[in-house]
């Protein structure tokens, strides 16, 4: 396959940025969409240039690093699907592909497409734990929890922070990424001692981070690469609630 | 936002049901308004549930604004620099003209109440009877006032498909099959506003009333 790609290019965070052309020759369909970029790294290390700064880690979709916005999608155009499990059968001949990094704030660019998403830890620090020693792992019967409940929690708990959610939103909101965090945490009995402070400090520390306000608009999950559901936000909105009310 | 906005849906339930009175007929339209003013006495006096009511409105309305404005700026604030591709929006149609259409509605507010309200941009004036203003101010030589009554009620019907839907989830609606009973209810509500706002001003322009 032949492709252009145009990459956002910038040297480093207080530096102005551009969009930069790049032609891409002789793609194997099979390549995945990182891989795609290795291969123009490579052409441009050995023409001298710098190659394009991208973060990426586990590449089997697990890690959440890999952070693209492919031609205005947070991880491409393949649905429940990261950007290093993206393929490039999913283009044709001849496309050009814009590559822009997670815009937000609260992910400011430290080169090219690699943001620093320190803000989601912040999240996290304020209350995304329990703070009960758990010692090695308890025997799986010692805490009955209901299968509906556990389920729920798991499927809460396979976001992996990777922020598509922020970098979808038209509100810049990480709503979606703590609401996960809530859930996960809120459904099992270990979560509950601190399940009202968790609510009220996560939600100020995502505010403190800079991150929008949430309006409904729903284009975090559509492009969540674990397809965390939005109903999580209600959730967190009624904990929100009953928290603030006990206070 | 979503308590303001649901007392502005209320309002806008009972508002058309009252406007459907006209197709009863004229007198007993002109009655069901002085029965507005009539409202609460004796206990109050003449006009003042109306009066208690509308600083309802304006404070529903004006806390609304507020909050849309605060979630506006921080949305501009959370992303400094915009994407150089961003074709298509993911969201619903509704979610993504939710601002552009809250103004849209504030300025056909405006007009709505000088023209049917305060009779200043109504050709029957303000003196008339209200069933007068309603007729004289869709009669069929003034389509282009029905056409402008059309497009803003439609525009408070996306808004609405939107709103409804998104105010239940933030009061804590929180299943997945409550999100789509959610949403089938935001838009029949909708839909049945807008049908009856519609069915008065194209009643009077066509002729079927008055």
């Amino acid at each position: 396959m032949d492709i252009k790609v145009r990459v956002w290019r910038q040297a480093s965070p207080s530096a102005a940025g551009k969009m930069v052309t790049y032609d891409v020759k002789g793609i194997s369909p099979d390549a995945s969409f990182l891989e795609m970029i290795d291969v123009l790294n490579e052409t441009l290390i050995l023409s001298g240039d710098d190659p394009i700064a991208f973060d990426h880690d586990c590449r089997e979709g697990i890690c959440g690093m890999c952070s693209m916005v492919i031609n205005g999608v947070a991880h491409g155009p393949e649905k429940a699907t990261t950007t290093c499990q993206l393929h490039m059968r999913k283009f044709s001949d001849g496309d050009v592909i814009d590559v822009e990094p997670w815009r937000a704030a609260a992910f400011p660019v430290i080169k090219d497409l690699v943001v620093d998403r320190t803000a989601f830890d912040k999240i996290i620090q304020a209350g995304g734990y329990i703070t009960a020693p758990t010692g090695t792992a308890p025997d799986a019967h010692a805490t009955p929890v209901p299968k509906k409940d556990a389920d729920a929690a798991f499927e809460a708990a396979t976001c992996i922070g990777c922020g598509a959610c922020v970098a979808a939103c038209p509100n810049g909101s990480s709503m979606l990424f703590t609401a996960a965090k809530i859930a996960h945490l809120g459904l099992m009995p270990q979560g509950q001692p601190e399940r009202d402070s968790r609510v009220i400090d996560m939600l100020q520390a995502q505010d403190d981070a800079g991150f929008g306000g949430c309006t409904n608009a729903g284009e975090c999950t559509t492009v969540c690469p674990k397809g965390i559901p939005l109903s999580l936000i209600g959730r967190l909105n009624s904990d929100y609630r009953k928290a603030v009310s006990k206070r | 936002m979503a308590v303001s906005g649901a007392l502005l849906v209320f309002f806008l339930f009972a508002h058309a049901a009252g406007n459907l009175k006209i197709f009863v007929g004229e007198s007993d339209f002109n009655h069901y308004a002085e029965w507005l003013r009539e409202l609460g006495t004796p206990l109050l006096p003449h006009a003042w549930f109306l009066w208690i009511q509308r600083v309802g409105l304006l404070v529903a309305i004006g806390l609304h604004i507020w909050a849309a404005a605060a979630l506006t700026i921080r949305a501009k604030k959370a992303r400094p620099v915009k994407y150089a591709h961003r074709p298509k929006i993911q969201g619903s149609y509704a979610a993504r003209t939710m601002r552009w259409g809250g103004v849209i509605i504030v300025l056909f507010v405006i007009w709505h109440i000088l023209d049917l309200t305060l009779g200043k941009v109504n050709p029957a004036g303000g003196d008339a009877d209200p069933s007068a203003r309603v007729i004289e101010g869709f009669a069929p030589d003034r389509w282009y006032v029905t056409i402008f009554y059309v497009l803003a009620v439609v525009a408070v019907g996306f808004h609405l498909r939107h709103g409804i839907w998104s105010a239940v989830r933030t009061l804590g609606q929180q299943t997945t099959a409550g999100e789509r009973r959610a949403k089938t209810i935001a838009l029949v509500l909708s839909v049945i506003l807008v049908a009856m706002y519609l069915s008065v001003p194209i009643a009077v322009t066509t002729g079927l009333v008055g």
